[in-house]
């Protein structure tokens, strides 16, 4: 069924919530984010949730008076990292081996989920739990996992109403901001029977009781797993160290109770050293959950005897990232460290949700990163780079001050006039995206008029003489502009034409 | 080829444009940034971040400690208590014989771990600018799960001498190749309208004891 | 001091009495201003909507108008930000492709010269009471452009705070985009409109009869969404204030 925003039913449900688990499928950033608008409950939770956040952040960041240079090195250190990012992955595969711990690599998604089903199904087990992870989100490890017989429990608060609610992420750090209280509370109370023990009788929806409802549901899973499943925000090539930072103490409980420990990681999650984290431990937390410091981060090298997993296995993640390393501007979107301080500070993001966005990355990041893993085929990935009106307020929060503005722009030139891109490791030459002719042809007749001022003279006369018959509602690509806004009156006279008629300068340039 | 040899690969063309001769180390980073933001009085500072996340933060000397701690878990009704192998005999003195101690024991599992009330240890370091306690798994700390099932964890901080000022400073003081756990107050969300909420898989109660020569 | 007016496309064409103020302005304190005539537009729709290409020889052109100038002002925080982040990475680009062609030394040349009014006048005529009289209540909205591109930074409410007459009344959330973003207004109408439309009430909160930019483009955006709302809070253009005077009401 099709409501009338365009949106299957299911699309539409409670806070704007999407479902099946899959980005497959989905519309054009702008149809997508139309609909968004038209939904008060999600602007409403949205609004509510960015701007506590951006406030909470301004104030953490403030504390540190050196925060500009902690910026500084943190770019630097990840532009290190990723300019020779061979010679970091292979010293951070020596350092895990070397620590008991056991390395993959995965060029694609299909190959990570496929490693990472091979080593559950090897373990015997058919349950696994799972901190919240970005790759296994993007590489929709889930849905192969249950493919192959295994069922995979998110235990981050947000993933887990997420998961109950049959709906997918629209934020990075705080998966379910889509939903507020009373919508997280119907989730829990109607389908937590369903994947284990039932909401306690009576729920409210004060978050304190959501929480103990979700610590009780969980602890089972937790006690009895033999196999967890997590992604990490840092792994240090000089000592092979993983380091996952968290809030909950689920993510403590899936590292550290299992026999197993799988961990999925994308290759640009490489730090060189192990001093190179007192940056990242200071950007990360303050831009993130707006805190000194998170409540828990955990550290391990390999395995260690009597504590932990026994068995550590790391799955090296490509799926895309190669490719945007190759390309000189888009590369630094691979600097992100998942903050997600560019999404709270985002006017876009605000009004259109993270699900317009239709990818696991929401937000600017989203908007810069999905178009260079996935592409630009589809028109939804095509339509990313312009999700932004270019306001730039996602750079200047970045922590390691990736320019979202400057890859937008150079991703929304590959949209239009196509050119060399690298696609799965090789070079190819990709056309200009469909649907751009007519205003690739408008743009280079106003470029050509603009470097040709006789014409743009001639343009400015003809519009000063029709002033009178100027519509108050535009024609054309123009109904876009009229639809909300009055268009201002033209004058009887340009600006050179007025300069030329009061100081009698001739001529109209060259 | 193989895929660790195909994803290096495309790594190695994806830089064709880094010179053949720059060298890790000739990228530049600047490590202007502040070791320490020099606070006055670290511990006090460590006592009042902490607190500020919700840890309970007490102060004692060595002669008051195990009267605190025994008062610690009285205070939350605790039966048992998980003791790590070189806990200092002394920190639980005072506390009742009644009170049944769980040895950190590989032997024991998770289930029998979530039937116990409490758990001592000492730390590492702590890092007073973030409010920050780091666990290494050393001998009066134990196993990384004993300060994870059980819902109270009291941690005994030697102050001054444990107490750092900054991250940079406590990151010195760890071995990277031992497992660590830095805890910042008890756990939390903010999963739900970005309310922060204390309490969720981990110790919802973090006693934390500043013990010095002076209480 | 040799002082070039780059007027813009947008003004030249929809808004010359902003151009105009900026002139009568400039004459008032002291400033020779020129009008090179082979000017037209910084190319900043296309630059921004993907055609960097198409952009080159705009890139060209402003600097052969505007060689010889000490200083080009243009009364356009989003223009000026085009020509000062933007050229050098056009030279930059157009070199990487082997199409240089002295593009990246003639971007070089024109970038610090090139400055948005507001910096102008701090800057380097060194005033921030420029003599001007305007007796409204004003808001001020900072273009994204200005703002954090440029980094206008006080520049423009120090010289508002000094206009004779002149209240003017803190706007709230003042920071955020007014949802403009050139092609972004047609390309994602929607959200445009919603961010139109939640900075038009802020506008309309504060009881002010003018809104103030140093960006006409946004201001097109902003005052049109106003407009159509109903409400009658004026979109003026902060060279039009400096430029009024007791005598001259512009």
């Amino acid at each position: 069924m099709v409501r009338r925003d365009g949106l299957p039913d299911r699309a539409r449900r409670g806070g704007g919530a999407v479902s099946g688990g899959t980005y497959l499928g989905m519309p054009a950033f702008p149809v997508a984010a139309e609909s968004a608008t038209r939904n008060e409950r999600l602007r409403a939770n949205l609004t509510h949730a960015t701007h506590t956040i951006r406030d909470k952040r301004a104030r953490a960041v403030a504390e540190l008076p050196d925060w500009q240079r902690l910026r500084a090195a943190g770019a630097a250190i990840k532009d290190r990292t990723l300019r020779h990012l061979d010679t970091y992955l292979e010293r951070l595969e020596a350092a895990v081996t070397a620590a008991g711990g056991q390395v993959h690599w995965a060029a694609d998604a299909e190959a990570a989920n496929r490693i990472v089903t091979e080593l559950v199904l090897a373990t015997g087990e058919r349950e696994v739990v799972k901190v919240k992870s970005m790759a296994t989100q993007e590489i929709e490890l889930n849905a192969a996992l249950e493919r192959a017989g295994v069922r995979a429990f998110e235990t981050d608060l947000a993933e887990l109403i997420v998961q109950l609610g049959d709906d997918l992420p629209s934020h990075i750090l705080v998966p379910a901001i889509h939903r507020n209280r009373r919508e997280i509370r119907d989730i829990f109370a109607e389908r937590m029977g369903a994947w284990g023990r039932p909401a306690p009788e009576g729920l409210s929806d004060e978050p304190a009781d959501l929480a103990e409802a979700a610590r009780l549901h969980l602890r089972q899973k937790f006690l009895d797993a033999k196999v967890g499943i997590s992604g990490a925000n840092f792994m240090v090539a000089e000592t092979g160290t993983m380091v996952v930072v968290e809030s909950e103490g689920n993510g403590r409980m899936c590292l550290t109770l299992p026999e197993t420990l799988i961990s999925v990681v994308g290759i640009e999650k490489v730090v060189p050293t192990w001093r190179d984290l007192e940056v990242f431990l200071q950007l990360l937390p303050r831009s993130s959950t707006a805190e000194r410091m998170n409540p828990y981060t955990s550290m391990w090298t390999g395995t260690t005897d009597g504590d932990g997993p026994s068995t550590f296995h790391l799955v090296l993640v490509d799926n895309g990232r190669t490719d945007t390393l190759a390309d000189e501007v888009g590369r630094q979107a691979l600097r992100c460290i998942r903050c997600s301080a560019c999404l709270n500070v985002c006017p876009v993001y605000e009004r259109a949700g993270g699900h317009a966005y239709g990818s696991a990355y929401p937000g600017p990041i989203g908007a810069i990163l999905t178009p260079q893993l996935r592409g630009v085929d589809s028109a939804l990935d095509a339509s990313l780079p312009y999700a932004s009106s270019l306001c730039g307020a996602c750079y200047e929060v970045c922590p390691v001050a990736i320019d979202i503005p400057e890859v937008l722009v150079r991703l929304r030139e590959r949209v239009v006039e196509g050119g060399e891109v690298t696609v799965r490791g090789r070079r190819v030459r990709i056309r200009p995206a469909r649907g751009h002719a007519a205003e690739r042809a408008a743009m280079r007749a106003a470029a050509w008029a603009f470097d040709h001022p006789g014409a743009m003279v001639a343009g400015q006369r003809l519009a000063g003489r029709m002033r009178r018959f100027q519509p108050r509602r535009l024609p054309g690509p123009g109904r876009a502009w009229s639809a909300t806004r009055d268009v201002p009156p033209l004058p009887a006279e340009s600006f050179r034409a007025w300069w030329r008629r009061t100081r009698g300068d001739d001529g109209e340039g060259d | 080829m193989n895929a660790r040899e195909v994803v290096l690969g495309r790594v190695r063309r994806a830089l064709a444009d880094v010179p053949a001769e720059e060298t890790p180390e000739r990228v530049a980073v600047e490590r202007t940034y502040l070791d320490s933001h020099q606070p006055a009085d670290a511990v006090a500072l460590l006592a009042e971040n902490l607190a500020d996340y919700r840890a309970v933060v007490h102060r004692a000397s060595g002669a008051a400690l195990p009267g605190l701690v025994a008062e610690l878990l009285a205070g939350r009704g605790a039966a048992s208590v998980v003791v790590p192998a070189g806990l200092p005999a002394g920190w639980l003195a005072a506390v009742p014989p009644r009170v049944r101690r769980v040895a950190d024991e590989e032997a024991v599992t998770a289930r029998e771990l979530d039937a116990v009330d409490s758990v001592v240890t000492g730390c590492a370091v702590a890092i007073a600018e973030t409010g920050t306690l780091v666990l290494d798994g050393g001998p009066d700390q134990g196993r990384r799960r004993i300060t994870l099932v059980p819902d109270h964890h009291v941690c005994v901080v030697r102050v001054p001498e444990q107490v750092v000022d900054s991250v940079p400073q406590g990151l010195r003081r760890l071995d990277p190749g031992r497992p660590l756990t830095w805890i910042s107050g008890p756990s939390a969300t903010s999963d739900i309208e970005l309310n922060r909420v204390e309490g969720v898989h981990g110790p919802r109660r973090l006693d934390v004891v500043l013990l010095g020569s002076q209480s | 001091m040799r002082v070039a007016l780059f007027v813009t496309c947008v003004n030249d064409t929809l808004f010359p009495r902003t151009g105009q103020a900026v002139v009568a302005l400039l004459e008032r304190l002291g400033v020779d201003v020129d009008f090179p005539q082979a000017q037209s537009c910084c190319g900043q729709p296309q630059f921004n909507t993907g055609y960097r290409r198409a952009t080159e020889p705009l890139v060209r052109r402003f600097a052969r108008a505007f060689h010889g100038y000490d200083y080009v002002v243009t009364p356009s925080g989003s223009c000026a930000a085009m020509v000062r982040d933007n050229y050098p990475r056009i030279g930059a680009r157009a070199a990487a492709e082997g199409r240089d062609r002295g593009l990246t030394s003639i971007a070089a040349s024109v970038v610090p010269r090139t400055l948005e009014l507001t910096e102008f006048l701090v800057d380097v005529v060194g005033v921030t009471d420029v003599g001007a009289y305007y007796p409204h209540a004003v808001t001020y909205h900072p273009t994204c452009h200005g703002l954090r591109m440029l980094g206008l930074g006080e520049r423009p409410r120090r010289l508002l705070e000094a206009v004779r007459g002149l209240t003017l009344v803190d706007l709230p959330g003042a920071e955020e985009c007014c949802g403009f973003g050139g092609t972004f207004a047609v390309k994602n109408a929607a959200v445009s409109a919603a961010m139109g439309a939640d900075k038009a009430r802020h506008i309309m909160g504060t009881g002010a009869e003018a809104v103030c930019t140093v960006d006409n483009s946004c201001q097109t955006h902003i005052g049109g969404t106003l407009s159509r709302l109903g409400s009658s809070v004026r979109p003026v253009h902060l060279a039009e204030i400096l430029a009024s005077t007791e005598e001259r009401r512009w």
